[in-house]
């Protein structure tokens, strides 16, 4: 077993012990956070490791969200079928998006993404007959349930929360060490040597967006049945921005600094939210402390600073 | 192994301890102790995102309610601690805030968010907590029956009461050919539905929905939308356009002929009437769930309310005269407060395990009379549906000020429904 390996599966492993460990406050937070921490490996997967800075994620989660809660609102499917429907959405979404958007590159890629994003955001409300636009829709909590799970129980909740997460992570790592993860990281580095090399970077691009939007759609379609909310406000800018603080926190193009980035940006906002009205005035400081000492995130930082076979 | 002589209890000390901590347990001094230890409400509230100057008045205004409820000593005799925590004005944020208070800070309650889509995203996780939530947002989800047993309105009137009630005023008095303009989402798809109803109910119709996309920051160009023969103009925006929007308005008319207009003063809270650029809202009609401005038969209650709270006869801030209240709506943070503290002396409650027991006495109330814990007037909850029902004012822009023309009555307001939360399981 390599390091990476038994660093990641520790990492699952102290996961599932915390269930046991933490008050039930914590217990909720870190179930959201693990689905969130997938919605930023996949934005990672993009960002991270392929360099396609994307400000158009909200649209895939929303699409796993609305996809999902909408199956099971509207249509009357279980949640199995549903959460499943939620992720190829999210992939198919991001599939017609790069389609057009990957034509552009570097900041044009980003503002296409973003118009995407806010068509799609729009496209919600202006179907707020079926999606109850801004206000969105809870899912009936009889409906979250897959067979005699409960998901919307406290345990059966964590364990899938950690279950997608522990799925995601280690696709997530085996891509890392996978030719096609190298070519991402080729396109990334220098796509102009990659295409001179043979390989067609319109081709990785494509597949490294879709694989993102299906982690997106993935964490989206989890986040409506663990949760039981369905909203637009998922779909607006601050969930395209959010994945992408997540990662440049936690670190851009490492395998566990999603993770990191969406666990310390959750409690820096709800601890200096205990102590000062001016929360995100410190979420602003850290951020710029972190972009001026620390511009790589921190496990960025400790890859440079010695652990080079940081995934 | 080295065995630690002394360090493990034998069984008679055991077993004295156990005596000891039971006899604690029923002596009067500790049950007296444990239940003087102060209640806690937790507060979900609006501080930053867009509900911020809605946030601001909603803070201040539960404090001078718990300042008068401590000084009428507390809840069943307890004292009382508000717990503020702000969600953000986001769904997301609200239903972790919900988590917060009541798993991390142990608060007994939680109440005060405005924004619907804050209440829908966070009322689930109220439900699975089996935490009484009770909003202050008017919104019709409430009363719609989408959410759950632990959610409950009884601070304000919903949307769906405020439109139909005041729709036959409108058609007697200003006109029946109505154009609404109100935002295409939710909030004003919940005014176009109930309140074109309520109009052609009363033999008038609605020739033209202009249904404004929420991300628009200029409104002229749908201004030429506005059908010529119409007499009357509704509009309801909320949100940082709106103060955009009511001068785009005014620019339009200009001093030429104009429709009567009648508006939900949500457009303009926090905004002062007198505001450069507003000055063709002079003779305007506008909805007021809770007059800003001092009215001449203001009740003892209402005056006490206005002075306890901090604000001035024209409805501004006493310490600052440009900082104009949300009056219309923060009373709602008050009364909430009130009906918890009635629910709960009425339940006995003692602690979390009398959660269920204060939802059931809030449900079984019925008249709210006008009095110091209702200042903005007397009201009728309905515990099947979880919603309060109450007067609404009509008020006329004249010199600057909002003065009321008009007021429901509680009954005008209320509308049946099929709905039955206590038929829902906890």
């Amino acid at each position: 077993m390599t390091r990476a390996l038994a660093l990641h599966i520790a990492v699952l492993a102290a996961l599932f012990a915390a269930q046991y460990l933490l008050p039930p406050y914590h217990h909720t937070n870190i179930a959201r956070i693990m689905v969130l921490a997938v919605f930023a490996m996949g934005y990672n997967i993009a960002f991270g490791y392929t360099g396609l800075l994307s400000l158009g994620h909200a649209l895939f989660f929303a699409a796993g969200l609305y996809t999902t809660g909408l199956g099971i609102e509207l249509w009357g499917l279980s949640a199995a079928p549903a959460l499943a429907l939620g992720l190829i959405a999210g992939g198919a979404i991001a599939a017609a998006t790069g389609v057009l958007a990957l034509r552009t590159g570097g900041v044009s890629f980003m503002i296409v993404t973003l118009m995407f994003a806010q068509a799609g955001y729009l496209t919600i409300l202006y179907f707020g007959q079926y999606t109850r636009g801004d206000e969105g829709f809870v899912i009936t909590r009889a409906a979250r349930s897959i067979g005699p799970i409960d998901l919307s129980a406290d345990t059966p909740r964590y364990l899938t929360a950690l279950a997608l997460f522990s799925v995601a992570l280690l696709i997530n790592l085996a891509l890392t060490k996978s030719r096609l993860g190298r070519a991402m990281i080729g396109m990334r580095e220098n796509e102009e040597r990659s295409r001179m090399l043979g390989y067609n970077p319109f081709r990785i691009k494509l597949i490294a967006l879709v694989i993102s939007g299906l982690y997106a759609g993935a964490a989206g379609a989890a986040y409506s049945v663990l949760f039981g909310y369905v909203g637009a406000s998922f779909a607006a800018i601050q969930y395209s921005i959010l994945p992408l603080l997540y990662v440049l926190l936690g670190g851009a193009g490492t395998t566990l600094g999603p993770f990191l980035g969406a666990l310390l940006m959750f409690y820096l906002i709800d601890i200096s939210s205990g102590y000062t009205t001016a929360h995100l005035f410190v979420v602003g400081a850290a951020l710029l402390v972190l972009v001026l000492f620390a511009p790589k995130g921190i496990l960025g930082w400790v890859r440079d600073k010695g652990a080079k076979w940081l995934p | 192994m080295t065995k630690l002589i002394g360090m493990t209890p034998s069984r008679r000390s055991l077993l004295k301890g156990m005596a000891a901590g039971a006899t604690a347990l029923a002596l009067p001094g500790f049950v007296q102790a444990q239940s003087s230890a102060p209640i806690k409400l937790g507060f979900q509230l609006h501080r930053t995102g867009i509900g911020a100057a809605y946030g601001r008045w909603y803070e201040r205004t539960t404090q001078a309610a718990l300042k008068v409820l401590s000084d009428q000593g507390g809840i069943n005799g307890r004292p009382v601690e508000v717990v503020f925590e702000d969600d953000g004005t986001d769904p997301k944020r609200g239903a972790e805030v919900v988590e917060k208070l009541a798993s991390q800070a142990g608060c007994d309650a939680i109440f005060g968010p405005l924004f619907s889509h804050v209440v829908i995203g966070s009322a689930p996780r109220a439900g699975e907590l089996k935490v009484p939530y009770l909003v202050c947002s008017e919104g019709y989800h409430v009363a719609s029956g989408k959410l759950n047993r632990w959610t409950l309105q009884p601070g304000i009137t919903d949307v769906r009461a405020q439109v139909s009630s005041m729709a036959p005023w409108v058609t007697q008095n200003l006109g029946k050919k109505v154009t609404m303009v109100f935002p295409d989402y939710a909030f004003g798809h919940d005014h176009r539905d109930y309140f074109t109803a309520a109009i052609e109910a009363q033999g008038g119709e609605v020739i033209k929905h202009i249904a404004i996309p929420p991300t628009e920051t200029s409104f002229t160009r749908y201004m030429p939308q506005i059908p010529k023969e119409t007499e009357v103009l509704y509009h309801v925006m909320v949100g940082p356009a709106v103060l955009t929007f009511v001068k785009e308005l005014g620019e339009f008319y200009g001093t030429g002929d104009r429709p009567e207009i009648f508006g939900f003063i949500d457009s303009l809270e926090a905004v002062d009437i007198a505001s450069p650029g507003l000055e063709f809202l002079e003779g305007t009609h506008f909805w007021e769930g809770h007059c800003r401005a001092k009215q001449t038969d203001a009740s003892e209650h209402e005056t006490f309310y206005r002075a306890a709270v901090g604000v001035d006869d024209n409805g501004a801030s006493i310490s600052d005269s440009k900082d104009v209240a949300t009056y219309a709506h923060m009373f709602s943070t008050w009364e909430t407060l009130f009906v918890l503290k009635a629910g709960m002396e009425a339940a006995g409650y003692q602690g979390i395990a009398d959660r269920q027991k204060l939802v059931e006495a809030i449900e079984a109330m019925t008249a709210m009379p006008e009095s110091q814990a209702h200042p903005q007037g007397a009201k009728i909850f309905n515990g099947k549906t979880h919603q309060v029902f109450g007067h609404q004012n009509i008020s006329k822009v004249e010199g600057g000020k909002l003065m009321r023309v008009h007021q429901t009555t509680v009954e005008e307001s209320m509308y049946e429904s099929d709905v039955d939360y206590t038929t829902m399981s906890f």
